[in-house]
């Protein structure tokens, strides 16, 4: 009993940060239709600055983790603007090649100036301090990724539901043309979906350094995780990648908990058998 | 008989002296890379074995149009058959080769029935889920496999009882180009064939190729198996010639690698696979002996810079130099 | 035993919208039918009923008895049943003359010959040059589909159709998109078809329906309002205000 309460929840801090990285994929692969395979590049940056602002320069947590975000969509922005802009036009497998490309410089520049070994952030010592929830003792840190994933899901649904850029944004995943035609400018929507996206995986790869640990190839090393949890949660869906990263979190503790010669096999064959059954994510039915 | 029909046929589907250029170029080619590089036969034994996995994905992705990023799977099985059956059967090269292809064969059909049913981006999920549990059951299969160590102890006998395999890679390299040269001949009269029309069809249009009675599914399966008979080949090959399987002959980067270099030549031409794999492995191994990291800036601009500025791959430069000299006027 | 189509209570829904309602209707052997109605009547919906191309969510469909509603598209398509596409679905990157020996070298089950090359069977090739010269393709014929205006791509929609040598052709608007130069082409076409084969069309412009059917069913929100002779639809009341009123003339 105590050994599946302690899956759950270290899975669930697991999933909590692969929906942080994952989330801002899977809006702009839903609504600008692209395959990107450089999302996870973003979380890297991130964690390199943070790496970076408190490891050479002494900044706190706090205030390093704000910077750095926007650091990330600083960054981002321009990125948009001049190549992700065209690349949108692209087939598919054009997206992938070029998105692979874009993968590949990121890893040269961050490995050009902090070289390839692992580029720890320091945290503030009290989140190691251990909480006692009675069944499972756990480092306050998780405890943090939880609660700001919770957070972060939340503003996320109540931003999608409930503001203007929120209905401007569905207007345009549902419909680029329509959305236009209502005078929706499109191409800032995007931009600032990508903004958003792009600052999201970096707070969750800072937040989750710990579990994921920044270096210069984690953009490729993680790229398919990451990709698993936008697929299994369907395109485009917070709920689907938020109930996909939690699912997927679990499943693959379990599997390390439980089986820990055959897990990654097992995780694999759970991922087959779901794309197998529902090709376009959790939430949607093959038609 | 049966072998002078097929001479004919061959030499029909070869066609006119026009289209027995390129293959007196490639011949060309090989000779003269082996007298001018005698130092770097190992290297450019691993080209060609490499130009044998890029032609293989060509058939699939650049006439059927079916983009996976799992290539890799039939490539390592087919290592893995073809060490394997080396070490505890018979150390016969081409009784290898064919058990390799029959593996490769046998893993795209099982995996091809799953996998030619999914699109888009599910696909390329799938794809590398099923090398990623091809790649773990190899490295925990230890007593096997060799694990993490790797399959080692292949030795061949010589080829035909013939060529034996010597110490400086010249049997080894003229091994690897009669593979890839017999393997050519075969995909060009492939693609030259209804069959090969039919998957530049559904490459084209699925959805008009089912309205004109052609079961789409199978006909991917179907070229599907084929170029993962291929990939067994080149597999088996590189744990010949190499006399090493490790689990990183299933790895996703190389399964991207094979895709980038036929993105780079250019998809749908056979040769474009054989320029995309000559100009990227010729880079990778100068860069990445003047400096291991930057090789990615120099692969990552070239990647940017042939989708962005030449899609159809490199093949296509010398028509589209000609075509702007041609505008200018 | 029918010959023909008998299309029996056929419905589909799309989630809520109920796009064909109980639709029944013969075509016999021969027939010269057309399907009209406004848009977004489910006409080219019925169309991919028929053909496979959507599953029905009730109903049942039967060729020459038989019944075909499980088979998928590409079994019926080689029981003897083709349509052409509203908007042109062609192979862009292969020639005129690949995109009509293409469906020729399926019909004849060829495709999965891999030794021989695709142009090398004299009786095929000859019959391609026909189809090519019947449409005055000829001088496109080495041309990529891709590069040939869009009138020029509706007739290599008809003729690659036409080469599957079909029993029951369905053809959803051929003439759309078609310069009024070239519309005579698809008519002649179409009257020069054997008289054993069945023909749907459907089709926007009344005078091509009035040319080539000698029956008319008039579809209406997925159901079938009313099916009779030219001289009855014309004369029909509903139709006549369905026709004013949505503009149509
Ligand atoms: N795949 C689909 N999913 C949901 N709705 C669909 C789908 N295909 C068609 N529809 C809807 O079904 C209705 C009928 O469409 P259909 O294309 O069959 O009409 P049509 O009679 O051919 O019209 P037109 O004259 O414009 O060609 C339309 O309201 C259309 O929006
Ligand atoms: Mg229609």
């Amino acid at each position: 009993m105590t050994v599946a309460l302690s899956i759950v929840v270290d899975g669930i801090a697991y999933g909590m940060i692969l929906f942080m990285i994952s989330v801002g994929l899977s809006v702009t692969m839903g609504l600008m239709r692209i395959v990107n395979l450089a999302h996870g590049g973003f979380a890297m940056l991130g964690g390199a600055c943070a790496h970076v602002l408190t490891m050479r320069y002494g900044v706190p947590f706090v205030p390093a983790l704000a910077a750095s975000v926007i650091a990330v969509i600083v960054i981002a922005i321009p990125l948009e603007r001049l190549v992700y802009r065209h690349i949108y036009r692209f087939s598919e497998l054009e997206q992938v090649l070029a998105t692979i490309g874009i993968v590949f410089v990121m890893i040269a520049t961050v490995n050009l100036f902090l070289g390839s070994t692992l580029l720890p952030i320091r945290m503030p010592p009290e989140v190691s301090i251990p909480i006692n929830l009675g069944f499972k003792v756990l480092p306050l840190h998780r405890l943090i990724v939880i609660v700001v994933g919770l957070l972060m899901v939340t503003g996320l649904y109540l931003l999608v539901e409930r503001t203007r850029f929120g209905i401007f944004l569905r207007a345009a995943v549902d419909n680029q043309n329509t959305a236009a035609s209502l005078g929706i400018d499109t191409p800032k929507v995007y931009l600032a979906a990508f903004a958003l996206g792009a600052g999201l995986a970096a707070v969750g790869g800072i937040l989750g350094a710990e579990l994921l640990p920044i270096e210069a190839y984690y953009p490729l090393r993680y790229m398919v995780l990451f990709l698993i949890v936008v697929t299994v949660g369907g395109m485009g869906s917070i709920v689907g990648s938020f109930i996909a990263a939690l699912g997927l979190g679990i499943l693959d503790t379990a599997g390390r908990y439980l089986l820990p010669d055959v897990g990654t096999i097992f995780f694999f064959l759970a991922i087959i058998a779901l794309l197998a059954l529902r090709p376009n994510g959790l939430l949607v039915r093959p038609s | 008989m049966i072998l002078i029909s097929t001479i004919d046929i061959v030499r029909t589907s070869l066609g006119g002296t026009g289209k027995l250029l390129p293959v007196a170029i490639l011949i060309i080619c090989a000779f003269a890379a082996f007298w001018l590089f005698p130092y770097d036969l190992g290297f450019l034994t691993q080209m060609l074995i490499m130009m044998v996995f890029v032609v293989s994905f060509d058939l699939i992705l650049g006439y059927a149009g079916v983009a996976t990023l799992g290539h890799a799977a039939m490539y390592g099985c087919g290592a893995y058959a073809a060490g394997l059956f080396a070490i505890h059967a018979s150390p016969d090269p081409l009784l290898g080769l064919a058990v390799g292809a029959v593996i490769g064969a046998l893993i795209a059909f099982f995996s091809g029935l799953l996998l030619m049913r999914a699109h888009g981006l599910s696909l390329l999920m799938l794809s590398i889920a099923i090398t990623m549990v091809l790649q773990e059951i190899a490295s925990k299969a230890r007593d096997v496999t060799g694990g993490a160590d790797g399959l080692s102890g292949i030795s061949m006998t010589p080829i035909l009882g013939v060529f034996e395999f010597d110490f400086i890679g010249k049997t080894a390299f003229w091994y690897a180009f009669s593979v890839l040269f017999i393997i050519l001949v075969v995909l060009r009269v492939l693609v030259a064939s209804p069959f090969g029309l039919a998957l530049r069809g559904i490459k084209d249009s699925p959805s008009r190729m089912r309205a004109i009675g052609t079961p789409v599914y199978w006909r991917k399966v179907t070229a599907y198996v084929i170029g993962g008979t291929i990939a067994g080949i080149a597999g088996a090959l590189s744990a010949q010639i190499t006399s090493l399987v490790s689990v990183e002959a299933f790895n996703f980067a190389l399964s991207a690698d094979v895709m980038v270099m036929l993105i780079l030549g250019g998809a749908g031409r056979l040769y474009g696979a054989l320029i995309g794999t000559l100009v990227f492995m010729t880079v990778r191994h100068v860069a990445a002996s003047i400096d291991p990291f930057n090789w990615l800036f120099v692969i990552g601009f070239m990647l940017l810079a042939v989708v962005f500025f030449l899609p159809d791959g490199l093949i296509s430069l010398p028509r589209r130099v000609a075509g702007m000299i041609g505008a200018r006027k | 035993m029918t010959s023909g189509l008998r299309i029996r209570n056929l419905s589909k829904n799309f989630g809520g919208l109920q796009v064909a309602r109980n639709i029944t209707l013969d075509i016999p052997t021969g027939a010269r039918a057309a399907l009209i109605g406004p848009n977004g009547a489910g006409k080219t919906t019925f169309a991919n009923l028929i053909i496979g191309a959507l599953q029905p969510s009730s109903g049942s469909i039967h060729l020459d008895g038989k019944d075909i509603s499980q088979l998928a598209e590409a079994a019926r398509v080689r029981a003897g049943i083709a349509k052409t596409f509203q908007i042109t679905n062609l192979f862009k990157d292969l020639s005129v003359r690949d995109n009509i020996r293409l469906p020729i070298l399926e019909r004849e089950h060829r495709t999965f010959r891999f030794l021989e090359r695709h142009d090398g069977d004299a009786a095929i090739e000859a019959e391609v040059e026909e189809l090519l010269a019947d449409f005055r393709l000829l001088p496109l014929a080495n041309r990529l589909v891709r590069s040939l205006a869009y009138g020029q791509q509706r007739l290599v929609e008809l003729a690659l159709t036409l080469s599957l040598k079909p029993r029951i052709l369905i053809l959803d608007e051929p003439a759309a998109g078609v310069p009024s130069s070239d519309s005579h082409l698809i008519v002649d076409a179409i009257k020069r078809l054997p008289t054993d084969l069945s023909v749907l069309i459907i089709e926007h412009d009344m005078k091509l329906v009035f040319e080539v059917a000698s029956r008319i069913i008039v579809l209406v929100n997925g159901a079938v309002l009313v099916e009779g002779t030219p001289e009855e639809i014309s004369r029909d009341l509903r139709v006549r205000e369905l026709y004013l009123g949505a503009g149509h003339g």
